[in-house]
């Protein structure tokens, strides 16, 4: 059976139609779930259904893998040469250029974020396929220097089939960040997406059947954590996984993988991370990074800047127009032009973030600004603002991802850098202040993947991004992505050495 | 004069407009003083294709400033990789767009066969340039730990700034990608001096850098001869860098004139006399093949041509019956007759430099083997020619040709082998052929060239560096090395806390 989405889009800031095949993407075809039961795709603007799509099951997960494994072994791997591996992703690259307000308008409408925001993504999206084309025939062993009764060199081979978990938060950019890397260093691919955001993901698997891949190479099996992504965890035949989520589902991950094969993980997990504004820091200039850094995507961005210190000296001003500036966020439609926040992606997710912000007016934090739900209809919640935290409040320790931060008054370096630091996370942190000096040494005293300093949430596609601590195992994007997907192999040959 | 001009492309059978002007600041322009023009012959029947504009010094002064102008503005520093790569790319899809009618173009200036222009000197040179926009948004530094707390080091790879590039007539188009390729991935601008004979296919795609988008006087085309442009940006003071490929003879001038006037960088690609050496364990059939691909390919006009053949005693009969039969049926002619292996040698000057070698070996008494004849009638043509029976001190021995002429000795013992591969000043190429695997690592590894082959001859990659020991050259191109040429390192010292004491 062919199943295919249609939707036509009439808004102010996109008109058009999509129309693609759906269903689970297994070696080059478009496959319903071996248990033919599907899962509703709900637009959370909204509150209602989408489509529905195939529910991928465990046995998919196995034809998947074997799919791939054939692909690595004849049509991909070491048989397809890098320069090959590299004109395949240029052209996925220019078909994702080729239909990018397409990609946006269906992420918007699956996951909530504006139209203009779901643009950038997919513009990030399309650099970062690029820039791993670029690597795909420059991966180099070494050569190590020895006398001349021997010869040792290192070769830098793909692991084999790789199994990647993404999150709803960017879909179509953690799409890329995953495949891109993979792809480039020979690898074949099982990829679970979310559940809840699947649509710019299926559509990608056109892309991909169109940009030339051979069948087997990308393989996208949709479904639930607990049941497509526990199988890819725990598969025998998957000898890495990545995976992008919580920290909770992460440990299961890890939990799982050393239980099967020890398969290789890496794990993109989640932050608290902290924005540290100085009194010597551009205060207009600080105020807008730190909104940007804490509402960008509803808040629900693992490196969000949600613990936001501000020395003494200038915290009743920055509070007083980070105020303001966070009263301009207008909560709407995704698809109206003058939005700059939609909806959370789901129902779970909003209850989580409701439930967060009545523990924060329980444990006595002084609600400053928002903290209710916003409109009627869908999962929109207003940018919420508390202070007056105490550090062991959960409103402080733990990972809300909705636009709720709190804002903490701080006067010495030494302290605040401390406080900075007590977290169980490491993901990303920021410093505020017009002395190069002292920003950078801060900086470098952070215990963060990420270091922002005088700006919040720019990511590159050349530039690493990991966790620290119990945000993260790995790195992607820049050359650190390609070692979670190479295999190094020593060769030593014997010139003369002999053995009695 | 600057106008362009039509030339008929035979196989297309059609007309395509040539540009002649000098290419500064993306437009084709007369010379700002002086009337010469270079005359680009076909080299199978000697009739002239086209006249271009030849520049002077002045020109080449104007061309410098318009890419000194870019370097300052639009490129350098003021754009970022990912703009680089994304323009690089585009210039390659465009190359790829007009892959025939280049190639032809090629073939009449050059001589070489249609499908070998295309398919391999188009077809590289799109990879090429392809493999250097994949570098542009990856040329990282260092950092580098100090004293943690109180200070930070880290380095810059910056771009040289102008680049001079002076490029020969043997590969047109792919000499052109193999210098503008990683020059434009790591931020340089450049001026370029093709080959006075044939600068026609640089001209051509001067147009195609216009239609990708690069900003005027990021690349530039000056076609002149080389006492005139390339002397002048040789010896240019606001020239940064030149990269040269060509005679040793010229690359000694280049380098003088650089070290006489601003200490420009310098990397040269000069001549070869490479060597391969056939084992007794050899597959005979294979490295007679392969020993064939190395003289005649390009009509021997190549830096790396196996012009030295040194065969083992024991198998020397054999493979000598296998390596004339094979040579024997390679076929020159006309580079628009499907059929041929290879074309003319590109020019009068080249035919009389290489005639003059292949009387030189049977006046110094070298056993004529193969060829050796004139042929009547128009063209450059020179058919294979194979002399055995060599002794080093032979002119065709020890000196470059730069045609299909094959000296072919022999050796002993693997000692002896080596030894006489490397007794030359070259040191650009040199293959290997045996079945003996441990022989293979220590002839390989003793072999002093830039490139070895093991079981074959010639073939390069992108992604594989390439460049000469001894007066071979300097520097390297292809390959992550190439960066090196174009980059300059900066190392940054930050202080971040350190306070100083005086007198200390």
């Amino acid at each position: 059976m062919s199943t295919a989405f249609s939707h036509e889009f009439n808004t102010a800031s996109y008109k058009g139609k999509a129309s693609f095949n759906t269903g689970l993407f297994i070696d080059g075809k478009f496959v319903d779930g071996s248990n033919k039961t599907f899962i509703d795709v709900v637009n959370p603007t909204s509150g209602k259904v989408i489509t529905k799509i195939a529910e991928g099951t465990s046995k998919d997960v196995d034809t998947a893998v074997e799919a791939a494994q054939r692909a690595f072994d004849t049509t991909w791997g070491l048989n397809a040469p890098g320069a090959l591996r590299s004109r395949l992703l240029t052209k996925l690259s220019q078909l994702m250029e080729r239909d990018q307000q397409e990609l946006a308008a269906l992420e918007a409408l699956d996951n909530g974020k504006t139209f203009a925001w779901a643009m950038n993504d997919t513009s990030a999206a399309i650099e970062t396929v690029r820039y791993y084309a670029g690597w795909a025939d420059k991966i180099h062993g070494q050569v190590q220097e020895t006398d001349e009764k021997k010869l040792t060199y290192t070769r830098h081979e793909p692991i084999g089939v790789v199994g990647q978990i993404i999150p709803w938060n960017f879909p179509l950019l953690m799409f890329s960040w995953k495949i891109a890397p993979a792809l480039a260093t020979g690898n074949t691919i099982v990829m679970k997406p979310s559940e809840f955001t699947p649509l710019t993901a299926i559509r990608m698997c056109s892309l991909i059947q169109e940009a030339g891949f051979p069948p087997g190479v990308v393989n996208v099996v949709t479904g639930y954590g607990h049941t497509v992504g526990q199988a890819m965890a725990s598969h025998m035949k998957i000898e890495k996984i990545a995976f992008t989520g919580s920290t909770l589902t992460g440990r299961r991950i890890m939990e799982s993988a050393a239980k099967s094969n020890l398969k290789k993980v890496t794990l993109e997990l989640g932050g608290k991370s902290p924005n540290i504004v100085f009194n010597d820091a551009n205060v207009d200039e600080a105020v807008a990074w730190a909104a940007h850094g804490l509402f960008w995507n509803h808040g629900q961005t693992c490196c969000a800047g949600t613990r936001i210190f501000v020395q003494s000296g200038i915290y009743d001003e920055f509070l007083k127009r980070f105020t303001e500036k966070s009263k301009q966020i207008k909560v709407g439609d995704p698809f109206a032009p003058e939005t700059s926040q939609g909806p959370q992606v789901s129902q779970v997710q909003y209850d989580r973030i409701m439930s967060y912000i009545k523990s924060g007016k329980e444990q006595g934090a002084k609600l400053h600004l928002g903290g209710d739900r916003a409109g009627s209809e869908g999962y929109f919640i207003q940018p919420t603002i508390f202070t007056e935290t105490k550090p062991e409040m959960k409103i402080v320790q733990e990972e809300i991802f909705g636009p709720v931060g709190v804002v903490i008054k701080f006067e010495d370096e030494e302290d605040v850098v401390r406080q900075a630091n007590d977290t169980v996370y490491g993901l990303a942190a920021a410093v505020f202040s017009q002395d190069i000096n002292r920003a950078l040494t801060v900086a470098h005293k952070l215990k963060a993947g990420t270091a922002w300093v005088n700006c919040y949430n720019l990511i590159d596609a050349n530039v690493p991004f990991g966790g620290f601590k119990q945000s993260g195992i790995g790195r992607e994007c820049g050359e650190y992505a390609l070692e979670n997907y190479t295999n190094v192999k020593a060769v030593h040959v014997n010139l003369g050495i002999k053995m009695n | 004069m600057a106008q362009p001009v039509s030339v008929r492309i035979p196989a297309l059978n059609k007309d395509i407009s040539l540009p002649t002007g000098l290419f500064i600041n993306n437009e084709f322009v007369p010379s700002v003083d002086s009337s010469e023009t270079l005359e680009c012959i076909n080299p199978s029947n000697e009739e002239v294709i086209a006249r271009v504009v030849a520049a002077s010094p002045k020109d080449i002064d104007r061309a410098v400033a318009a890419a000194r102008h870019a370097f300052n503005t639009t490129w350098g520093k003021n754009c970022n990789g990912f703009q680089r790569s994304r323009l690089m790319n585009k210039l390659a899809d465009l190359i790829e767009r007009d892959a025939q009618e280049l190639a032809e173009l090629e073939t009449l200036n050059n001589g070489k066969p249609v499908k070998v222009a295309r398919d391999f000197d188009i077809g590289d040179s799109i990879q090429c340039i392809r493999y250097y926009a994949g570098w542009a948004d990856k040329i990282t530094g260092q950092t580098i730990e100090i004293e943690g707390t109180v200070k930070t080091a880290f380095t810059r790879h910056e771009p040289i700034g102008v680049c001079g590039q002076i490029i020969p007539w043997n590969y047109p188009i792919n000499m052109m990608s193999w210098k503008i390729a990683p020059a434009l991935a790591t931020g340089c601008v450049i001026v370029l001096k093709p080959s006075e004979i044939t600068p026609l296919s640089a001209l051509k795609i001067a147009e195609l850098v216009v239609e990708a988008g690069f900003p005027p006087g990021v690349v530039n085309i000056v076609p002149s001869l080389g006492p005139v442009g390339g002397a002048a940006l040789a010896a240019h003071p606001d020239v940064d860098k030149v990269a040269f490929t060509g005679s040793t003879v010229t690359g000694r001038k280049i380098m003088e004139a650089a070290a006489k006037s601003n200490l420009k960088k310098v990397s040269l690609e000069l001549g070869g006399k490479s060597p391969q050496l056939i084992f007794e364990s050899a597959d005979l059939d294979q490295a007679a093949n392969w020993a064939a691909l190395g003289i005649c390919y390009n009509s021997g006009q190549d830096c790396t041509a196996g012009s030295r053949v040194y065969v083992q005693d024991s198998v020397y009969d054999k493979f000598m019956e296998i390596l004339v039969s094979k040579v024997k049926a390679t076929s020159f002619g006309d580079g628009f007759d499907d059929a041929v292996a290879g074309g003319p040698v590109v020019s009068k000057t080249q035919y009389d430099r290489v005639w003059s070698y292949i009387e030189s070996g049977k006046a110094e008494g070298a056993k004529l083997v193969l060829g050796g004849e004139k042929r009547p009638g128009k063209g450059f043509f020179v058919d294979p020619t194979i002399f055995a029976e060599i002794r080093p001190d032979m002119k065709i021995v020890k000196e470059e040709i730069f045609g299909p002429v094959l000296s072919v000795g022999r050796f002993k013992t693997e000692e002896e082998g080596i030894k006489i591969a490397n007794e030359t000043t070259y040191g650009l190429g040199a293959g290997l052929h045996s079945n003996d695997a441990s022989q293979c690592m220590r002839v390989s590894a003793l072999l002093e060239a830039g490139s070895v082959w093991v079981n074959q001859y010639n073939l390069l990659s992108n992604n594989v560096p390439f460049g000469g020991k001894k007066q071979s050259g300097i520097g390297r191109e292809l390959g992550s090395y190439a960066l090196e040429e174009y980059t300059s390192v900066k190392a940054v010292h930050w202080n971040i806390g350190e306070k100083l004491e005086w007198p200390l």
